[in-house]
């Protein structure tokens, strides 16, 4: 086919993803426009390529904040697609993209792929957080996250004895801290009072949070939802 | 005249401060906006009551920080595992009789939910930020953020909060079922600029000489990089090129600071990297960050000012060791130094036994006898154990170790 104007495409990416169809790609691209922070994180690419420059992960993997932002910009609704389920979990979500002269946030944008991921239960981000469920629970239910409790070796063998050493003295130790509000605490980081809890989870209902864990794992939607409603009910 | 060569032409540029005006920003003023929606009735903006320090920003604005009455936004990572981080702040604070408030009404930031997994949205998150700062706003203290995360994180949804409005209706119908007003302090504040303001304070009561140590400085990415324009710049420390805090505390001490080339590099933390893919994490930390500054500096200790930095940089050497990498550099927060130079006892209130590489060639070089503290804080393990005491004390912990001796 001769290139006119109208089929001309630049640099716009194949179709490595043949069991997806494009109609379906772009419904996902569209939730991820749609998003009101789009419009805060993206502003074009110069590409560049300060963003890769200081980006961990494109040290590390085949990774580059420059392309999210490049194919955001040119709304190249394949590799958007190749991104959504090949990329965004090796951000390391330290934003140093950010130092971007035209001032996108390929970190930000990141975030809000995976919560268009999340939300339309895409396998990729399913594997991708297979073993995060405990990290989730911790956060939706106590309000708070590394509670002493979670510091066990087997978690953390390559962390060396010190887990060893802390997990057998973990009940002894933090009643040896000055402070208030963690003295003695081992499955919370710090004391919430119930009534702040129950605030919590209503926020957890009442933002739709919930509706994205239960795309995510249906198990610890049950799970969380069966404490909650529970507790919310006790008042 | 000789003309420089290209690296010269950076380095002489480099040499002079960086000149910062307000008027010529690349960013909105965000306290104009909240400003504005304060007189609209939309928010409440919570004002410090008492005594605040004020300093220039990056591009020169103003930014006030309180020195007492403060609400302590604790840190899920450093309550959890380090928690010397968040005793010596405590620590410090009733060194000079400033009152705080160290409330139980607070939750994370649950940024873990919207950094590691996006297992959140933009409403929850900004709800869970407004409750947390109602919270604070029912008390009359103003909010002192102990994590580096929930510091970037708040300030990103402030700025969400201001500039859409369905987003700011939607966190409205949410606290009105909790009977909360949308509360969002003047500044969003994080302890290491009150530890900056207070260096000098600190200065006069210091009871351990530093001067023989050298340290490196990993600044926390989510302390400057989100929000940049929010964070302390000192034209004094790095002709103003690099963030202020934890550097200018550390000069203040006499410990001498000394420069890296990776310093602006991520520690390797990655949220869900560290907890499930620390392959990343431990590469990052030790090739990028701790075997960069033993080979060019060889630092006695690194400072941060992160709960995430403290982990990754500290736990990430113990492999490495055992692949005969240049590891073996002691971590700590900018707090846990400061309290340790006016006497806090290692043990009791910095509570180094929580912290994996080796800190006891650095306690050796300050002159401090930790095994005799290790060996009073044993003491004090039996008798919890025994049940004779129920557990360590401010009574126990706030006499400086040096005045005890």
């Amino acid at each position: 086919m001769p290139t006119t104007f109208e089929n001309w495409n630049p640099g716009k990416a194949e179709n490595r993803h043949p069991e997806a169809t494009y109609e379906e790609k772009e419904r996902l691209f569209l939730e991820v426009k749609n998003d009101v922070r789009y419009e805060d994180f993206l502003y074009g690419c110069y590409e560049c390529g300060i963003c890769v420059s200081t980006c961990p992960s494109a040290r590390f993997y085949d990774f580059s904040p420059r392309v999210i932002a490049q194919a955001m910009a040119r709304e190249d609704v394949e590799r958007i697609y190749d991104i959504i389920t090949e990329d965004i979990w090796n951000c390391a979500q330290c934003f140093s993209c950010v130092r971007c002269p035209r001032q996108n946030n390929p970190g930000g944008l990141v975030t809000i792929l995976r919560e268009v991921s999340l939300k339309n239960g895409l396998q990729e981000s399913k594997d991708a957080l297979q073993g995060y469920s405990r990290v989730i629970y911790k956060v939706m239910l106590k309000g708070n996250q590394v509670s002493p409790d979670m510091l066990q070796p087997d978690f953390f063998p390559d962390w060396g004895p010190w887990v060893q050493n802390f997990s057998q003295n973990m009940h002894v130790w933090r009643k040896a801290i000055p402070m208030d509000s963690i003295r003695g605490l081992t499955d919370v980081a710090w004391r919430t009072d119930r009534k702040t809890l129950l605030e919590l989870y209503t926020i957890w209902f009442e933002s739709g949070n919930m509706d994205i864990i239960k795309e995510l794992d249906e198990s610890l939607y049950d799970l969380l939802t069966d404490v909650m409603n529970e507790e919310l009910e006790e008042g | 005249m000789t003309e420089l060569t290209t690296v010269e032409q950076i380095l002489e540029r480099k040499s002079h401060p960086v000149i910062r005006d307000a008027s010529v920003a690349p960013t909105d003023d965000m306290h104009d906006r909240l400003l504005e929606l304060e007189a609209k009735g939309e928010i409440v903006l919570q004002r410090m009551k008492g005594e605040y320090v004020e300093f220039p920003t990056k591009y020169g604005r103003i930014k006030k920080i309180p020195i007492q009455h403060t609400w302590h936004h604790k840190s899920c990572g450093h309550c959890g595992h380090i928690p010397g981080y968040a005793s010596s702040i405590l620590w410090l604070h009733r060194q000079f009789n400033l009152d705080y408030h160290d409330p139980t009404d607070q939750t994370s930031c649950t940024g873990w939910n919207y950094y590691a997994s996006s297992a959140s949205n933009a409403v929850g998150q900004a709800a869970v930020m407004s409750r947390n700062f109602a919270a604070a706003y029912e008390t009359g203290y103003f909010p002192l953020i102990h994590c580096g995360t929930s510091f970037g994180h708040y300030k990103e949804i402030r700025e969400q909060l201001v500039h859409h409005k369905e987003l700011r209706d939607e966190v409205r119908r949410i606290l009105d079922k909790m009977g909360k007003p949308l509360v969002i302090p003047e500044e969003i504040v994080h302890y290491s600029e009150w530890v900056y303001a207070m260096r000098d304070k600190f200065k006069e009561r210091q009871l351990v000489d530093m001067s023989q140590i050298t340290a490196t400085v990993h600044p926390a990415c989510h302390y400057y990089k989100i929000v940049a324009e929010d964070a302390i710049f000192d034209p004094e420390i790095y002709g103003g090129q690099r963030t202020a805090v934890v550097t200018a505390l550390l000069e203040s001490l006499g410990i001498n600071v000394a420069d890296y080339s990776t310093w602006f590099d991520c520690c390797g933390f990655g949220f869900r990297h560290v907890l499930v893919q620390r392959d990343f994490t431990r590469s990052f930390a030790v090739l990028r960050k701790i075997e960069t500054m033993i080979n060019e500096v060889n630092p006695d200790l690194t400072v941060t000012h992160d709960t995430g930095c403290v982990t990754t940089l500290d736990k990430s050497q113990f492999a490495a060791k055992a692949h005969d990498r240049k590891v073996g550099i002691p971590v700590l927060s900018d707090a846990q130094v400061a309290a340790l130079a006016m006497g806090a006892h290692p043990f009791r209130v910095v509570q180094f036994h929580w912290h994996s590489t080796d800190w006891r060639p650095f306690l050796e070089k300050l002159g401090i006898n930790w095994q005799k503290y290790w060996d009073e804080f044993q003491n004090d393990l039996d008798q919890i154990k025994a049940g004779t005491k129920s557990g360590i004390t401010w009574e126990d912990a706030d006499k400086p170790i040096h005045l005890t001796a």
